[in-house]
């Protein structure tokens, strides 16, 4: 219902010397459906926050102008929706339904049309509980389809979806594209962007890439755009559809069991599992949100103690402390030997430069300090953090966060690597870094256990997978029809790629479901 | 664990009372105790508290749960008082060498902690049978409060149970770092301090982009604001505020006659 015209638009946040868009000329019409690309960096979200009218005037520097019907998008904000990246944050209410009618409260609309317009809101996205669901018990592809219904329930002229999907895993995300398809008017305009090109694509009628520098580099239907710049789009870190990575497994047979895990599990949240992590070899954990994947990474990495089971460290990993689990070593010990990567970078931050930052895990293992600066400058430059060495981690762009995140456990070179759903949101060219960079790592001897969601990257990557199931009387979430992610039998320990099976594969089983 | 969420038996009679009247009750009740020294009072006012606990659908035992760090409190003054404190007045009750207890320093003593604890009681009463949700509404609908004010506070509320489990993340990935204290008690104080405030700015970032989606759909724009649910202050609410009044003034009026009254000022 709304049109959008942007003329030589630009904004530049207070503070900054670098202009986050500039030179944008666009016009989107009244129900056109458009995906902004472009690479990390190029001004999507931006651009969209000033759509939504969320860049307050004092707050930045504006060029040129952007009009939604014809007025300031500040003015217009009761024709816009948003649905945001993070399904924490974007919920207000305790229980589901007053979270829908929260926007219509605070839009002034009459008390006894809420209710109706609540329930039809819920209705249209396939929100499959009662209104008086609390939103703590959703899962976050709930959570995100909760919060479509909330902005759909504003009826908005224009709707701005900005990386809803990003923190979702698969049947999470599947679940949005659904409500998305199913929900939003033919004549509401969308404005989408998404990583994930090929799943964004039946979305969309449209595509539109920013350039970087500044203006917009190609905008028309998504076949026309990716005939002329896929190449470009996709080495700029664009998930172009069709322009896959080159596997990298692994060319050497495994090496020695370097972490046993026996029965090891932690109730309720993972069901014992046993468990062998070699050297040389890239594990792939796989399941279903609430199988305790995440758990499973914090119980190899020797930060939390194990319920049931133990964890056993060769002495190959272990040297001195094989006797010990390695949730009772002392941290410096630990960092030297198993590194860990948590699925959100800041938790990991604890200096404030990036130089620090990798310069204290061999800091605190007693490296020399003129090791030390051999090993953060190799790792700067290996990980294209070389310009920002002086910068604040937590000024950092997603891409760049991970990149640190990932450098720093490997400045203490430990001989096993644990990384928690390294490629969460990132875009293609830090994807295809993170690829090479663990398969080096394998290929060099250590052991590499990865836990995630990310089926593309379990392609290019694993030697080997193993899969969860969620713990029997675990409390699971139901799955409305649709949902495209069939679960494996519980803890199937299945090969990575054919011809794996010349390497002993260890017997994998998740004893605890029935 | 923080343990936030009611626990009253839905229905009970005074826990479906208007949030707002329940805590002006609550305060009315302890205003008036606060006025005074004695501990005859106080216990009048704790044995009335749990005379109406049923009414609001507390069960005595989760009322016990909740309140045992204030017990624990209470028992800690009341030992330290009798032991530690200048006032040696009055006829002597104990003496076992160092240790020497009046009727006086115990007198003082009960009256200090039972009146902390019939001051906290109401409190926890009234929040163990209160959504917070409706305690906003009801804020905004009965006591005219700002709804950027109350809404605001109950969407950060929300966060609150998140930063206990964000605090165990921080601590493992720094342990993941190679950064523990061991024994040393200066090195944990800097852990504890820089966790802290790792955990301070994580808030801040989440808290920001819950103001933004807030933003985002109209919150505080100026458009006067409708109410979803209503919340309605009706003669029971008023009845329970007035009968709050009459039970603490009956108290005071014992204490008065009984001739133990000690006002706080004079």
């Amino acid at each position: 219902m709304s049109g959008v015209v942007l003329r030589g638009f630009g904004w530049r946040h207070g503070g900054r010397k670098r202009w986050a868009v500039r030179g944008v000329d666009l016009r989107v019409e009244s129900g056109e459906r458009v995906l902004l690309l472009g690479a990390s960096g190029a001004g999507k979200s931006t651009l969209l926050a000033a759509l939504a009218g969320l860049l307050p005037e004092d707050s930045g520097e504006q060029e040129g102008t952007v009009e939604i019907d014809g007025l300031d998008p500040r003015k217009a904000r009761e024709r816009v929706g948003v649905v945001f990246q993070d399904p924490e944050t974007q919920l207000v209410m305790a229980r589901s339904g007053d979270d829908v009618a929260f926007g219509l409260e605070n839009r002034g609309v009459p008390a006894e049309e809420i209710w109706p317009r609540v329930d039809e809101a819920l209705r249209r996205v396939g929100f499959p509980y009662h209104r008086d669901r609390p939103t703590a018990a959703l899962s976050g592809g709930e959570q995100q389809r909760l919060a479509l219904a909330g902005a759909l329930a504003l009826r908005p002229g224009l709707l701005l979806l900005d990386e809803p999907t990003a923190n979702l895993d698969p049947a999470g995300a599947a679940l949005i594209r659904h409500a998305v398809t199913d929900a939003v008017d033919a004549d509401t305009t969308l404005i989408l962007v998404e990583h994930r090109v090929a799943e964004a694509l039946p979305l969309v009628d449209r595509v539109v890439v920013l350039e970087p520098g500044g203006g917009v580099r190609a905008d028309g239907p998504p076949d026309v755009v990716f005939a002329a710049h896929g190449e470009a789009l996709a080495a700029a870190g664009v998930w172009v559809p069709g322009h896959t990575v080159p596997p990298r497994h692994a060319t050497a047979p495994a090496g020695d069991v370097l972490l046993t895990a026996d029965r090891l599990g932690l109730p309720p949240r993972l069901a014992p599992t046993d468990l062998r992590v070699r050297a040389g070899e890239a594990l792939a954990v796989l399941g279903p949100n609430g199988a305790g994947k995440s758990t499973m990474a914090l119980l190899l990495g020797g930060l939390l103690r194990p319920g049931t089971g133990t964890v056993t460290a060769a002495p190959e990993l272990a040297g001195r402390d094989a006797r010990t689990p390695p949730h009772r070593w002392r941290a410096p010990a630990l960092a030297r030997r198993i590194g860990s990567v948590f699925q959100d970078p800041e938790h990991q931050f604890v200096t404030g430069t990036v130089r620090d930052e990798l310069a204290l895990g061999p800091r605190r293992t007693g490296q020399s300090e003129a090791s030390v600066t051999a090993t953060v400058d190799a790792l700067l430059h290996r990980l294209r953090l070389d310009r920002l060495a002086g910068a604040n981690p937590y000024t950092l762009s997603g891409g760049e966060a991970r990149r640190l995140s990932v450098a720093t456990a490997l400045a203490t070179a430990p001989r096993l690597l644990i990384c928690d759903e390294p490629t969460f949101g990132q875009d293609r060219r830090t994807w295809r870094e993170l690829v090479d960079l663990l398969a080096e790592l394998r290929d060099a001897g250590h052991g590499v256990v990865t836990v995630t969601h990310d089926a593309d990257f379990v392609a290019a990557l694993a030697d080997r997978t193993l899969t969860l199931d969620r713990p029997a009387g675990s409390d699971e979430p139901d799955r409305p029809a649709g949902s495209d992610e069939p679960d494996r039998p519980a803890g199937s320990d299945v090969p990575g790629r054919p011809g794996s099976a010349r390497r002993p594969v260890p017997p994998g089983r998740g004893a605890g479901a029935p | 664990m923080i343990d936030l969420e009611p626990v009253a038996t839905p229905g009970a009679p005074l826990a479906r009372r208007n949030p707002v009247a329940k805590l002006a009750a609550a305060m009315v009740f302890t205003i008036v105790l606060v006025a005074t020294l004695d501990p005859v009072a106080p216990a009048i006012a704790i044995a009335v508290e749990l005379a109406v606990l049923p009414l609001f659908g507390v069960r005595y035992r989760v009322l016990a749960r909740r309140a045992w760090p204030l017990l624990a409190a209470a028992v800690g003054i009341l030992v330290t008082l009798v032991l530690f404190a200048a006032d040696r007045s009055g006829p002597v009750l104990v003496e076992a060498g160092p240790v020497l207890v009046t009727q006086g320093v115990l007198v003082t003593a009960l009256g200090l902690v039972l009146r902390m604890l019939a001051v906290a009681l109401p409190g926890i009463i009234v929040f163990a049978t209160t959504d917070p949700t409706e305690l906003a509404d009801a804020l905004i609908q009965n006591a005219k409060a700002p709804a950027r004010f109350a809404i605001g506070a109950l969407a950060a509320f929300r966060l609150v149970p998140l930063l206990e489990q964000e605090w165990r993340m921080i601590s493992m990935a720094r342990r993941a770092r190679g950064v523990d204290a061991g024994r040393n008690p200066v090195a944990k104080l800097r852990l504890f301090a820089s966790t802290a405030f790792t955990l301070l700015v994580g808030a801040i970032r989440r808290g920001t982009r819950l103001a933004v989606a807030m933003d985002a759909r109209g919150f505080d724009a100026g458009t006067p604001r409708t109410v979803a649910r209503r919340q309605r202050f009706t003669r029971a609410d008023a009845l329970l505020v007035l009968a709050a009044a009459l039970l603490a003034g009956a108290a005071l009026t014992t204490s008065i006659l009984l001739g133990t009254f000690r006002p706080l000022i004079g």
